[in-house]
């Protein structure tokens, strides 16, 4: 096993309990945490000075229902940063019913409209977040497309002028 | 898949298309031909000058310079002959392969982009002398559109915008790929953050993208040439007429030019371009037509329910689109279809702070800082 990187053993230092799993495959430094340790661990990311991660890259979600994988949806961050050049991701489980998770957006300004992208794509809610609206999709718009049960040949509601006629 | 990223960025249909490959080849675990990665450098800068021409043409038009528009069309125009020589279309051109690439450059290619780049270079001199100073262009450009650095970085800006408040990012700097590590150019920074900067470094970096891409023609590692048994370049026709006339001696060594839809797949250069990687790289067409295990070869990628299958993981690949940081990752579950593709487009965070830039302004300062910004909206909406 070669060393593990700052970035691990930081936050395994620093929140061990909390953290599920961790592992480096194919290079790329990976912590599954708890739902409750999102905001802090973020915090940490970002605040501590040998780890030092001032990039959001990404925020995204994978709806592993096909995979028969608990729980279902698992949101997933990209951190990277500038002054260590060096990349970690995040990722945090969200269940079937209900998900929800911590919105970071107090944190970086750009979580903003991504978490509005995972909730208008899959339906993740963001607790705390300024405003939580669709993105992509209209307001009319029903489901959550990238939902790996959402009926594809579903007929939406027409919307705009002539559309109640 | 590789077809569906030629739609993100359009400007740029190249660098989406080898993110994506690349993307998967790592979680594959792939290593590809030293000169594939050159092609792909040089092909990725190609492609990035069209983007960055596209972005100052149409935003000096949008401020009434018209000309520069024609002329940098112009420019463009030049470079989509190139690559519309290298992969047969000139927007969808799905050239990236998984291990490879769908063909190797074609012959004459140096002399032609040696000339286009002078061509080029032309243009964006002329391009130079009318804006750079002109005082109606500057000073709609000049300390409008500001965004300061800490905000860039809070949205996850990357690429010329991000550039322009100053912060020196660049993924072929900070995380090498392909081979810009072994390539000289530097990264053009801003200071200020204004819509005038964000003009300079786009100006910049296509000068950059042009002096890579001389770097990888002259080092641009040699593939052979068609040649027949003496030495001699030969075309197929020719070979079937020599067959007939039963002048059969050394023909199998032969190596023969194909019809032009298959150009750039003679197994010549086959090893050249492609990867030695049966789960991921068709068979050179000799092979599939040839021999049985080139044709099941053939048959286990392109049935339906076989196919490429990346062993079931994710990984995640940045490049640096002509608008910034192009990151995909990847979720595999082991078939040949992707569980789930996220793309990580450049332009999203740059659409959300871009109340920033216009806030405290004048209305008609939307349309320079808009324009700077090049929104595509491929990118945005995926």
């Amino acid at each position: 096993m070669p060393e593990p990187s700052v970035t691990l053993r930081k936050i395994r230092e620093q929140f061990g309990e909390s953290i599920i799993e961790t592992h480096s495959r194919l290079g790329e430094d990976t912590v599954i945490i708890q739902p409750q340790v999102l905001v802090p661990v973020s915090t940490f990311l970002k605040g501590d000075p040998d780890l030092d991660y001032n990039f959001l890259m990404d925020l995204t979600a994978v709806d592993y229902l096909d995979l028969k994988k608990k729980p279902r949806f698992e949101v997933v961050y990209h951190f990277f940063s500038l002054a260590k050049k060096h990349r970690v991701r995040i990722k945090v489980p969200a269940e079937a019913k209900n998900p929800e998770v911590d919105s970071i957006v107090s944190l970086w300004a750009g979580a903003d409209w991504y978490e509005r992208e995972v909730w208008d794509m899959f339906g993740i809610k963001f607790r705390g977040h300024p405003n939580l609206k669709r993105i992509l999709m209209y307001e009319e718009f029903q489901g959550h497309p990238l939902r790996k049960d959402y009926p594809i040949q579903k007929r939406q509601p027409l919307i705009g002028p002539g559309a109640g006629s | 898949m590789g077809a569906y990223t030629d739609r993100l960025n359009y400007d740029s249909p190249l660098i989406n298309n080898f993110g994506y490959c690349m993307a998967v080849e790592k979680l594959m675990g792939i290593e590809i031909t030293e000169r594939c990665k050159y092609v792909r450098v040089i092909m990725s800068e190609i492609s990035r000058v069209c983007d960055h021409l596209t972005c100052v043409a149409a935003s000096a038009m949008e401020l009434g310079a018209m000309t520069v528009f024609l002329y940098m069309i112009k420019a463009r125009e030049y470079l989509w002959e190139l690559i519309e020589d290298v992969t047969g279309a000139r927007l969808t051109i799905s050239y990236g392969r998984i291990g490879g690439m769908s063909g190797d450059l074609p012959e004459g290619f140096e002399v032609k982009a040696r000339e286009m780049f002078k061509k080029v270079r032309e243009v964006l001199a002329e391009v130079d002398k009318l804006l750079t100073r002109n005082r109606i262009f500057v000073d709609r450009l000049k300390g409008v559109g500001i965004i300061p650095k800490a905000d860039a970085v809070a949205y996850g800006f990357t690429g010329p915008v991000l550039r322009s408040t100053g912060v020196n990012y660049d993924v072929r700097k900070h995380q090498p790929y392909l081979v810009y590590d072994q390539l000289d150019f530097e990264v053009p920074v801003g200071t200020t953050g204004d819509n005038l900067d964000r003009y300079y470094v786009r100006m910049q970096e296509m000068e950059q993208s042009l002096r890579i891409g001389e770097q990888v023609l002259e080092r641009l590692p040699k593939g052979r040439l068609n040649v027949d048994h003496e030495g001699k370049e030969i075309e197929a026709h020719e070979m079937v007429d020599r067959a007939k006339m039963g002048l059969t001696r050394g023909i199998t060594e032969t190596l023969v030019q194909l019809s032009p839809n298959l150009e750039g797949l003679e197994d010549s250069m086959y090893d050249q371009i492609t990867a030695k990687e049966k789960r991921a790289v068709l068979p050179a067409k000799r092979d599939a037509y040839g021999n049985i295990e080139g044709l099941m070869n053939h048959f286990m990628l392109i049935m339906n329910g076989n196919g490429i299958r990346p062993p079931q993981g994710e990984a995640y690949f940045a490049v640096e689109g002509a608008n910034g940081e192009l990151g995909f990752y990847v979720v595999s579950d082991g078939s040949d279809r992707p569980y789930r593709v996220r793309v990580r487009p450049p332009c999203f965070p740059l659409m959300a702070g871009l109340h920033k830039m216009l806030e405290g302004y004048m209305m008609a300062d939307v349309v320079p800082t808009f324009g700077s910004i090049n929104m595509i909206a491929g990118e945005l909406d995926r």
